[in-house]
């Protein structure tokens, strides 16, 4: 397998997966106007799984997590995170958002504010801590991330991977209990894509529950408890990471491993 | 010879070259000259033209300006001076008109006894201004523009102190209801009634409330009406009240343009839409005219402060656009970003949306503010003394200085210059600073 993104070994000794669930997804249905983008999602997902969905473009990978702290609205069934449904309810949304960080491709920091208040924005005024404490917290997850030196910088001065790690930090400085990412690493070079997975990892390896949408299926083999492939808006597969690389069941999935892991 | 390719080829460098000078052509002025002035023929031929042009305008205004007279009392003595100095037939420039009325064109018709209260408001006007134009200024100074309006109403339209202490009396209603609301009410309506509450006071209360405590405690300074206002005086009064709530109610405007609820999304573009389609004298001619048919008679709704609304509301929905514009070059992710940390609607908008979308339209909304500034010499067609037709006129008119034509437009026409390009290099100022802070 071409993947040398991750070489380490991988501490497990904190990943366990808990009974509790974290997010039940039951029949849930999407769509763009006419475009039935997802359906019939069916979904548990447990205290420190550690999730990565792939499928191939447009499978609707990404609109799934997005529903998952309502950045996209779903039409049909239920999502319970934390046992708060998503409703219209904007009190439910605010519950489920302060308690589901997200990462996404693009970073989306904030461009006129500095490293460091790009971290404790969201504490100091949705959470109402103290801005010396959140400072405080923005640095402890910075040095997580390897780049505290930067935290008087603007987020156009660093690197695609620092920025990564810094709109991870971001996320973190909220203590979420569960993390999404969204292709965290496909607008990255080659080899600033280690450093934002070797942040993942750790964080894995701390015992967040995680969901990603990414194509590194290193990082899958390494890291995921679980894999979900999507194809046309529906589950097609899911299963332990082992099996499904190495015996993938459906045709569909067959045909997409192959794909991505053929040269 | 046979070994020439081998030669040419194979090549070590043993003695670095010297940095030489370009040649002349390609140097200094001359490079200068044939880039920009004779690149062509084309070019060459405007060169050409545009030189005898710029001689032509130069030999009919150097004189005048060259036989410039400082010193006159009228317009026949200019002449006088003029023809003794150079000769019957020669032209200059009498800016002693500009010498003996400069106080006219600044405060039109203000008593002049009371200058020192303008001057003291324009001074204080700068005071204010500090803070909100410059990062370096103490935070503290905010307070003082805080107090800015009321203070420059006070000193300007003078009267009973009372009436300025009614008014901010209405804004700590406003403060008081939003806070005793908010708890139990929410946000929303607290907000309605933190908006209703000061407009009702000042509509129905203040000024009862106001002749009530001046007949108690007589406190104040001699009033001067609006009538007595024109000039430079006129056009900063409502140039800058109109500058000042303009952006406030513009980016208000253009939030709801966007806004998900239809009926604040349909008032929105109505209103843009129609102050725009209108031409701002119409808007004028409404204040002055029409508005006295619909208010109650003997309702004495002061000129100026008609002008004001309209100038604001028109100059609002242009900054709306403006500001609309910024908002649509704002990334989506940066949206989704602050609603993925759980930032609400309103701190969205404040801490990421608004400072990035305005600072992306500040060279449009400094263009409104302008625009805006220049358009108060238009309240000549409501009966106001503007400093570019009324003054003019008036000092055109009277019978020393009958026969100036140029001198008293070009002095006005000179400060509106000074004060727009004073704008424009403030918001290239701003425009570099933040570049820079992001880079």
């Amino acid at each position: 397998m071409s993947e040398p993104a991750v070489d380490r070994t991988i501490d497990r000794s904190h990943m366990h997966v808990s009974d509790e669930v974290a997010i039940q997804i039951t029949g849930m249905n999407k769509w763009y106007g006419a475009f039935h983008v997802l359906r019939d999602i069916n979904m548990t997902v447990n205290r420190g799984e550690r999730i990565v969905i792939c499928g191939p473009s447009g499978s609707g990978k990404s609109t799934l997590i997005r529903c998952i702290n309502r950045l996209e609205e779903h039409q049909k069934g239920q999502i319970i995170v934390d046992g708060t449904e998503l409703t219209s309810d904007l009190k439910n949304i605010d519950k489920v958002r302060s308690e589901v960080g997200m990462v996404f491709q693009h970073f989306n920091l904030f461009p006129h504010l500095t490293i460091l208040e790009n971290c404790t924005l969201a504490p100091i005024w949705v959470r109402k801590e103290p801005r010396k404490e959140a400072e405080e917290t923005a640095m402890h997850y910075l040095e997580k991330v390897k780049i505290p030196e930067q935290a008087g910088k603007y987020p156009g001065q660093l690197s695609g991977g620092q920025q990564q790690r810094v709109a991870i930090a971001r996320s973190l400085c909220m203590k979420p209990r569960i993390m999404l990412f969204d292709e965290p690493t496909s607008a990255l070079d080659p080899e600033m894509i280690k450093e934002v997975l070797d942040t993942m990892i750790e964080l894995a390896e701390e015992g967040m529950t995680m969901l990603c949408v990414t194509h590194e299926m290193g990082f899958a083999q390494a890291v995921a408890n679980r894999v979900v492939f999507m194809d046309q808006g529906q589950i097609v597969e899911q299963n332990e990471p082992t099996e499904f690389f190495n015996n993938p069941q459906s045709d569909r999935t067959q045909l997409f491993l192959s794909q991505i892991l053929g040269h | 010879m046979s070994g020439l390719h081998a030669d040419s080829t194979r090549f070590v460098r043993d003695t670095m070259l010297a940095e030489q000078e370009p040649p002349l052509t390609e140097r200094g002025a001359v490079k200068w000259a044939r880039e920009n002035l004779f690149s062509g023929p084309l070019n060459t031929f405007l060169t050409v033209v545009g030189v005898f042009a710029l001689y032509l305008i130069l030999k009919g205004l150097g004189p005048w300006l060259l036989h410039s007279v400082w010193f006159a009392n009228s317009a026949a003595e200019c002449r006088e001076t003029v023809a003794a100095d150079f000769g019957p037939g020669a032209t200059g420039a009498c800016w002693g008109v500009v010498r003996e009325r400069w106080a006219q064109y600044f405060y039109g018709f203000y008593p002049s006894e009371a200058y020192w209260r303008v001057n003291l408001a324009f001074v204080l006007l700068f005071v204010a201004l500090a803070p909100i134009l410059f990062a370096g200024v103490p935070r503290k100074v905010l307070w003082f523009t805080a107090f800015y309006p009321v203070t420059a109403l006070f000193l300007l339209w003078g009267g009973s102190i009372w009436v300025p202490v009614v008014i901010m009396a209405g804004i700590a209603f406003g403060w008081v209801a939003f806070r005793l609301l908010g708890p139990f009410a929410g946000a929303l309506i607290a907000a309605i009634a933190a908006g209703l509450v000061p407009v009702l006071w000042w509509l129905i209360l203040a000024a009862p409330v106001a002749h009530l405590i001046e007949g108690w405690i007589p406190l104040g300074i001699e009033a001067i009406p609006s009538a007595k206002f024109g000039g430079f005086l006129l056009s900063f009064t409502i140039g800058v009240t109109g500058i000042a709530f303009s952006l406030p109610l513009g980016i208000v405007l253009a939030l709801g343009r966007q806004s998900d609820m239809p009926l604040v999304k349909m008032l929105s573009v109505g209103f843009i839409e129609f102050i725009r389609g209108v031409p701002l004298i119409t808007l004028l001619f409404t204040a002055s005219l029409l508005l006295n048919y619909f208010l109650p008679p003997g309702t004495n709704f002061d000129i100026i402060l008609r002008v004001i609304i309209m100038v604001t509301l028109f100059s609002a929905a242009y900054i709306a656009e403006v500001i609309r514009g910024g908002l649509a070059a704002l990334p989506r992710g940066q949206y989704e970003a602050a609603d993925a940390l759980g930032l609400d609607y309103w701190k969205a908008q404040q801490l990421i949306i608004m400072p990035q979308a305005l600072k992306i339209s500040i060279p449009g909304i400094v263009s409104s503010f302008i625009g805006l500034f220049k358009d108060t010499t238009l309240v000549i067609f409501v009966g106001l003394l503007d400093p570019l037709k009324g003054i003019t006129d008036a000092i055109r008119g009277s019978f020393e200085w009958k026969g100036v034509y140029w001198e008293p437009f070009i002095f006005p026409g000179l400060i509106f210059f000074l004060i727009c390009f004073g704008m424009s290099r403030y918001s290239m100022y701003l425009e570099n600073k933040l570049k820079r802070g992001q880079r």
